[in-house]
């Protein structure tokens, strides 16, 4: 089991989002704020693995000709019970999160890996390919999160800290409220952020391979 | 009366809620397909067809659902649904309209996982819809899909023959495109008043 390798690929070289560009309309929808991202991430996270597992064991028992069907179901499935899990713990979670956590179901990532992955390894690596393809989902939620959140809002970790019930603490001040870029945490800073964060991404895996070559 | 609400709901849908631009549902499709005007529209188009009939077709399972007390399994039975009535439509159209059906070509299977079309069933149900509203929701959030993917497709023909930053190809320069046009339809957030 190569697990390092898996992990780098997951958060840098095959990054779903940056990279494979996979699962664009929960990242740009839901990160405004630190509290959302991590609550979708960890439940993709959490849905990607199981998902994974169970298709890997049923590898060979699904027939070739309805296996989008059958993974559409296996996915709906565990959506279902995060879903309902969200709505009986963290209520507060599940009201922002809103239509986005049924949505789950669609979202390209679990699809695309069951398809690419899942579908062609063993249960071990299935697993190991969820965690890792989470963990690079998530990492990129929070990244922009924290950003729209911090310049737009002007707060850290709202709905989390700060005092209050969870959902609706004011979270951390820093900086003051009529500096924040208002624009951020509207749709088009979410267009805006993500663009850059891809065009980063790109710029650093370019140079990476630029010095890899003079290297030889 | 009943007429106002339903200018209401298909203005919001349109302009003010826009799918792709308020709501973030359909992205996918909407920066897959959009590099051409023709495949973009085509792809629009059938988005709307099959918004429409699974608007319809999931208020009705709901009901079902809801009488007889299953009202968890939504998810599973809408994206069931979904996924037939695409393949349904796929079929129809093979057989009687060969010429749409090759012109769409591979974007027909990709609609079962677009966002928009789940999004519009749960949205349906959440929103408490009646029949009618659900439909007309349904037929003019297509329509507003159609709307900016057209017009993203538009701006996209031109930005490819103009230079930008190396890093930016491709695409992030995309995003940004789409960010602008957003901006622009924020505009329209005044109408929500009525």
């Amino acid at each position: 089991m190569n697990f390092g390798k898996q992990l780098k690929e997951g958060l840098i070289s095959q990054n779903p989002v940056l990279v494979q560009l996979l699962g664009m309309c929960s990242t740009l929808a839901i990160t405004t704020s630190f509290f959302n991202g991590l609550g979708m991430g960890v439940s993709v996270l959490v849905i990607l693995t199981l998902s994974n597992i169970i298709i890997s064991l049923l590898r060979k028992i699904i027939p070739n000709e309805v296996r989008i069907a059958c993974y559409i179901v296996v996915i709906a499935g565990f959506v279902t019970c995060v879903d309902l899990i969200l709505k009986a713990f963290v209520p507060a979670l599940s009201n922002s999160l809103g239509v986005f956590i049924p949505l789950i179901v669609v979202n390209c990532i679990i699809l695309g890996r069951a398809e690419a992955f899942a579908s062609k390894n063993g249960v071990g690596a299935a697993a190991v390919d969820g965690i890792c393809q989470g963990i690079g989902y998530t990492l990129v939620l929070i990244i922009m999160c924290v950003f729209r959140e911090l310049l737009g809002a002007g707060t850290f970790g709202a709905g989390l800290l700060g005092g209050g019930e969870l959902g609706a603490a004011p979270g951390l001040r820093v900086i003051p409220e009529q500096f924040g870029i208002k624009i951020l945490t509207m749709p088009v800073g979410g267009f805006l952020t993500l663009g850059a964060l891809i065009a980063a991404m790109q710029w650093a895996l370019t140079k990476s391979k630029n010095k890899k070559k003079e290297a030889k | 009366m009943e007429f106002t609400s339903l200018l209401a709901i298909s203005l919001g849908a349109i302009l003010a809620n826009n799918f792709i631009f308020a709501q973030f549902l359909g992205i996918c499709p909407f920066l897959g397909v959009s590099k051409k005007i023709d495949t973009a529209v085509g792809m629009g188009g059938a988005v709307t067809f099959v918004m429409a009939l699974a608007s319809a077709f999931c208020f009705f399972i709901n009901k079902l659902l809801v009488s007889l007390d299953l009202a968890f399994m939504q998810t599973v039975a809408f994206i069931l649904v979904i996924a037939s009535l695409v393949q349904f439509v796929e079929m129809f159209l093979k057989k009687f309209i060969p010429t749409l059906y090759t012109a769409l070509g591979v974007y027909l299977p990709l609609i079962t996982t677009n966002c928009a079309v789940l999004g519009v069933a749960l949205l349906n149900v959440q929103n408490d819809y009646n029949f009618i509203e659900s439909v007309v929701y349904g037929i003019t959030g297509g329509l507003g899909f159609l709307v900016a993917i057209f017009l993203f497709a538009a701006v996209r023909e031109q930005t490819e023959f103009s230079e930008t930053p190396k890093s930016f190809e491709g695409f992030p320069i995309a995003l940004v495109t789409a960010g602008l046009i957003a901006l622009a339809f924020m505009g329209f957030s005044g109408l929500k008043i009525w």
